[in-house]
């Protein structure tokens, strides 16, 4: 799939942002200074960037308690997710979400979750939408591969074979669920050998390889939108940290991350391939590392020196009306 | 203008008339329609027991039939609602929320709140409750108590022809997302309901029979068991005042303390089981703010902590009855006499 110059910076943005985001995130949850758990994205950056690419502000996306990387990729402001990850006013969901339910359905980003296998459901209800309304929009759930052996993805992707819905279901399989490593848990060697079984195209990708993941997401997507019913795409890939923030990872082999850094890091592939293929100058991915950097600084400045709610908001918008 | 119809026939014709309204209004659920991929006739069934039957003919691009599916068309239809569709599901068996409970009190009920007050779910799920079909203990149940604990749904138990209308309109209109408890017993009882469409606001009790005597606060089918009661305690000069919720959430609960104000005799009558229920968390309310104006201990009537049984032996024990609900009233309206 063609990708045009701007095309190739917005896509090493969205990653940098996110790279940067996480793992400013891990550094400030250290200090104490963010409140409950948060789950980071860091090392899945070409999956996100790669599917979100192909969607436009009225397609719609539902994630996972490892949100952030979706928030970003849709388009979620960055310092509204801060904001919000630090329990303040100012965050997009006012600071009654948290880390695992930052939304912002004007961006068509229908929250990240704190059920593992909530979203697929709710994507074939985008997906209906989008079909009873004679749109041409298409709704794209993520999960992982701990979701991946829920029974509301399994009943979902069956529901939008028979519904024939432009739905995507992209499986970011990061060989963990939890402290359980994928390959136990998953009955089948790829969770998209199940698409088979359901009467729907399924595809294995190396999701540390953001064209591959571009590519195959956009055949999917053209799919969906042309009215060719849903897919499903596994993205194999790593995440840096652990389930949580504080997870010991005592479950991974000792030099896996520092491997996967210094060997997976699909920022570095992707630097790697656009400058020596002479698409893009490192000069211009530097000046994209310096902006994103001060974009995170102030982030967290705004969200630090921000109010947090005030007591009347505990009890707002329980309901519409009452 | 009025005619007679039925409990089932107010909800067919409710949901005709607000598919007709606004297209954005869908129906789904299993077998809503009946005979999907089949290679007899379409509109089969029109629901398990026929209530959404004809839809089909009249509004074929709103009406969709699912897989045996909660988790997943219910997710859909709390995803769909985001969306700007206002979709009316329906669970065949409130039992069967248990498969996707998630969907609803993790999903619906939260985005509003969880998201800073940016989504709306107008989401409608009508299911069946009740005892008495000889349904036994996985399709007999009156869950409502359980989601009227959460915060963001809304709960709705209609009593009456009339009421199952107006309520079930006012859900479709109503912008969050509404569980709406249909007793399957009262499926064929007759009322006049008014042609035209008509909205009865949510959280609004009824007073369906006025007395100074003692109150008797109930829903659902319970409304009409308390007023066989009412009639055979009135001719031992024993004045009931029946007020039928309506809605558990909201909760009127300006209608029950002005009638136990006047009362100061008070019986709780629910169908459910005991525990954590809406005849204690009425009690607790009463307690709480009439103590003052109680002249007798509060009476609840309801099923026991048990399953509901099979056996119409045993499933007509279950059931609290008119019986009961004469005993209780009138043992609180002589207490201290």
């Amino acid at each position: 799939m063609q990708l045009s110059k701007d095309d190739l910076l917005e896509a090493y943005r969205i990653m940098r942002t996110i790279r940067e985001f996480e793992e400013r995130v891990h550094t400030e949850f250290a200090t104490g200074s963010i409140p409950g758990f948060v789950h980071l994205y860091a090392g899945e950056e070409a999956c996100a960037a790669g599917v979100c690419l192909h969607l436009e502000n009225d397609d719609t996306i539902a994630s996972t308690h490892r949100g952030h990387g979706h928030c970003i990729a849709k388009g979620c402001d960055v310092d509204g997710m801060m904001a919000e990850i630090y329990g303040k006013a100012t965050g997009l969901c006012a600071g009654k979400g948290g880390s695992m339910h930052i939304a912002d359905l004007d961006v068509g980003m229908l929250g990240a979750n704190g059920i593992v296998g909530a979203g697929s459901p709710l994507i074939c209800g985008a997906g209906l939408a989008a079909k009873v309304k004679g749109t041409n929009n298409v709704a794209v759930a993520f999960f992982g591969d701990g979701g991946s052996n829920q029974g509301t993805t399994l009943e979902s992707l069956n529901l939008a074979k028979v519904w024939d819905l432009p739905c995507v279901f992209i499986c970011e399989n990061n060989g963990y669920a939890e402290a359980t490593a994928s390959k136990w848990s998953v009955s089948c060697d790829n969770v998209a050998d199940r698409a088979a079984g359901f009467g729907m195209p399924g595809v294995v990708v190396d999701g540390h390889d953001f064209f591959a993941v571009h590519e195959a997401a956009g055949e999917a997507i053209e799919r969906a939108r042309a009215g060719g019913g849903p897919s499903l795409v596994e993205l194999k890939v790593s995440r840096y940290f652990g389930h949580f923030e504080g997870d010991a990872q005592t479950y991974r082999p000792a030099d896996e991350v520092k491997n996967l850094r210094a060997n997976r890091d699909c920022l570095a592939l992707f630097r790697a391939r656009v400058t020596e293929t002479g698409q893009l100058e490192a000069a211009q991915l530097d000046a994209i590392d310096a902006e994103v950097g001060t974009l995170i600084d102030v982030s967290v400045e705004k969200a630090i020196a921000a109010a947090k709610p005030v007591a009347a908001e505990l009890m707002t918008d329980v309901y519409i009306s009452y | 203008m009025a005619r007679t119809i039925t409990y089932q026939q107010a909800i067919n014709e409710a949901l005709d008339q607000e598919m007709t309204r606004d297209p954005s209004v869908i129906v789904m659920g299993e077998d809503v329609v009946g005979g999907q991929g089949a290679e007899g006739e379409m509109d089969a069934w029109g629901g398990v027991l026929g209530i959404t039957k004809g839809l089909y003919e009249k509004h074929p691009n709103q009406i969709m039939d699912t897989p045996i599916t909660e988790s997943a068309f219910i997710g859909a239809a709390v995803g769909a609602a985001t969306q700007g569709l206002r979709p009316v599901a329906e669970l065949m068996f409130c039992d069967f929320l248990g498969v996707c409970f998630d969907q609803m009190y993790n999903q619906a009920a939260k985005f509003r709140y969880m998201f800073g007050g940016k989504a709306e779910t107008p989401l409608v799920v009508r299911t069946m409750i009740g005892a008495g079909f000889r349904a036994a203990a996985q399709h007999s149940q009156s869950l409502y108590s359980v989601f009227t604990h959460v915060p963001g749904l809304k709960c709705v138990v209609p009593s009456s022809p009339y009421d199952v209308k107006g309520l079930l309109i006012a859900s479709i209109r109503d912008n969050d997302p509404i569980i709406f408890f249909e007793h399957k017993m009262l499926y064929t009882m007759e009322g006049d309901v008014p042609e035209e469409p008509y909205v009865i606001p949510l959280g609004e009790a009824a007073i369906t029979r006025e007395g100074g005597d003692v109150t008797i606060v109930t829903l659902g089918r319970m409304v009409h068991l308390a007023g066989a009661a009412a009639v055979a305690l009135a001719k031992e000069g024993i004045e009931c005042e029946i007020v039928d919720l309506r809605t558990t959430s909201p909760l009127d609960e300006d209608t029950i303390l002005e009638s136990v104000e006047n009362t100061g005799r008070v019986v709780v009558v629910d169908e459910a089981n005991p525990r954590c229920s809406i005849a204690t968390d009425i009690s607790a309310l009463i307690a709480q703010e009439a103590f003052g104006a109680l002249k007798a201990p509060i009476r609840m009537v309801t099923a026991p902590h048990s399953p509901v049984p099979f056996s119409d032996a045993l499933e007509d024990l279950y059931i609290p009855s008119a019986e009961q609900i004469a005993a209780a009233a009138r043992d609180v309206a002589g207490y201290g006499e």
